[in-house]
């Protein structure tokens, strides 16, 4: 790929300021915050800001690239991007611990944020990220995107357009957020392991059933694209499968990863807590003795 | 007994879960509101608020450099293709002018078909004059540079593509198949689907036509 090749790929099919303002904010505060834990004698280590960086690109090149371009015109290319806005990406910056790294950050700045603006914008992240509603809004929102007549409107209109992709991209975050969630419940207030687990299991069976109905529909479901035209000449039934095949297999794998980590998680919890057993019977056996 | 701080936490929250789950719920249904449509009965869909009123600088058929501002006034029908297109422009085209011949006189004169090529390499201005003379006397055809079209494309969120050239140097132009139809002052109001019958067609023309 020549140079000037990739700066035509690079270039946003329409370019959006929420784009460029909104994720380099969010990848500046987390460096902000990583220097500040390091001079406080926190390593932020390496894998959760490579973690962390490899999400936010992931979602700037689906959201601000010509693959942008590709997920307006294709079915398959538009379940792509909502898989790495929603599971893939989102998933990666959560791993990165963020709030964290922001939080530091926010205490290095010469201004003090405002505690009411702050407080408000905390109430919707509670209702997203409650076990129950966010569960349902997690996989209710595929489900609603990928009503026909909504997703025809969401395809015309370039303001459904955004407002689908990132209410796509932020509940993604607000939802792994909660998953792997690396401070003990106890003290984060966040649900249990095994609540996490059923989170998991709850959203996963649906988006099973829907990619397979997708992919198993003999009728035209999506025809916005072929009313609005394909970026490149691919049948609407191969589009539609590969769409399919899409919102159904990778994101019940990304499930399984996400279940994964819940279980490294109880497991190190565990094994911490049996340590610390060890350490008290040790300590009472030699107080006997 | 002393409470652990992700107790606190989670009474407090499950308080202010309760009241934002309604605001949240309210949001969504005042969001589902907004989308609804006009009100007006359609056969064709409606596309009310969805995209942009029509606004262009095309060269027309005679060679003359258009903005859409020439159409104010005029109920427009516009749709994208490619005189060298086997099937669907010349069955569209022919279509419209169906619906032309069925609109009393007074609402024709006041409808205008837009016909934009999106094959500058082959579609001369001569060729598309040649190609819209076969189809009623409404029937303009525009053309641009594949900038100028790329960007009218994309305004109207549809695309277009060539397919490879065969030995003759022919080949396959893909592109949108919907037409986009604006009212009198310029804004987006339907767009009218392939395989919608000119009955329906004509019905809604009509009450667009017509006065409010």
């Amino acid at each position: 790929m020549s140079p000037t090749d990739l700066i035509e790929w690079l270039t946003p099919y329409r370019f959006s300021w929420l784009a460029v303002t909104l994720l380099p904010l969010a990848g500046l505060l987390y460096g902000i915050g990583m220097k500040v834990s390091r001079d406080q004698g926190h390593h932020a280590g390496f894998w959760r800001p490579l973690s962390f960086f490899l999400g936010l690109t992931l979602c700037y090149m689906v959201l601000h690239t010509q693959v942008d371009y590709y997920g307006q015109y294709l079915f398959f290319m538009h379940r792509g991007q909502h898989l790495v806005l929603h599971h893939l990406g989102a998933l990666l910056i959560a791993l990165g611990n963020p709030v964290w790294f922001w939080r530091q950050a926010f205490s290095y700045l010469p201004f003090k944020i405002p505690a009411l603006p702050l407080k408000l914008a905390s109430i919707p992240v509670q209702v997203l990220q409650h076990p129950v509603i966010g569960s349902a809004v997690f996989f209710g929102l595929i489900y609603f995107w990928l009503i026909p007549d909504i997703h025809f409107d969401a395809m015309l209109s370039h303001e459904l357009y955004l407002i689908m992709n990132w209410s796509m991209f932020v509940d993604g975050v607000l939802f792994w957020l909660v998953i792997v969630d690396p401070r003990r419940p106890e003290v984060s207030g966040m649900p249990g392991y095994g609540i996490r687990l059923l989170m998991i299991v709850f959203t996963a069976i649906p988006q099973i059933i829907l990619g397979a109905y997708i992919t198993f529909s003999r009728q035209n479901l999506y025809d916005v694209y072929s009313v609005c035209g394909r970026a490149w000449p691919i049948s609407a039934e191969t589009d539609q499968v590969y769409g399919g095949l899409l919102t159904w297999i990778p994101p019940a794998m990304m499930e399984v990863v996400a279940a994964l980590i819940v279980l490294s998680m109880i497991m190190r919890r565990e094994r911490e807590s049996s340590k610390t057993h060890t350490k008290l019977d040790t300590l009472t056996a030699g107080g006997k003795s | 007994m002393k409470k652990h701080r992700g107790q606190v936490v989670k009474e407090r929250r499950g308080q202010v879960v309760k009241i934002g789950a309604w605001v949240l719920t309210i949001s969504f249904l005042v969001f589902i509101g907004g989308c609804a449509d006009d009100g007006m009965d359609w056969h064709s869909k409606n596309i009310s608020g969805l995209m942009p009123e029509l606004s262009f600088e095309l060269t027309d058929e005679t060679g003359e450099l258009v903005t859409a501002e020439r159409y104010r006034g005029k109920i427009v029908m516009m749709f994208f293709g490619f005189t060298n297109c086997p099937h669907y422009c010349p069955a569209t085209l022919s279509k419209l002018s169906q619906v032309l011949n069925q609109l009393p006189d007074g609402i024709r004169e006041d409808v205008r078909v837009l016909f934009v090529s999106v094959d500058p390499t082959r579609d001369s201005v001569e060729d598309i004059a040649t190609y819209t003379d076969n189809f009623a006397s409404e029937v303009i055809g525009f053309t641009g540079t594949e900038n100028q079209l790329r960007e009218l494309a994309k305004r109207y969120r549809t695309t277009f593509s060539y397919g490879k050239p065969n030995d003759k140097g022919n080949y396959d132009v893909s592109h949108g198949l919907a037409i986009y139809v604006f009212d009198r002052s310029g804004k987006a109001r339907l767009m009218i689907l392939e395989d919608q019958p000119i009955e329906t067609i004509t019905a809604d023309v009509k009450i667009l036509a017509s006065p409010e």
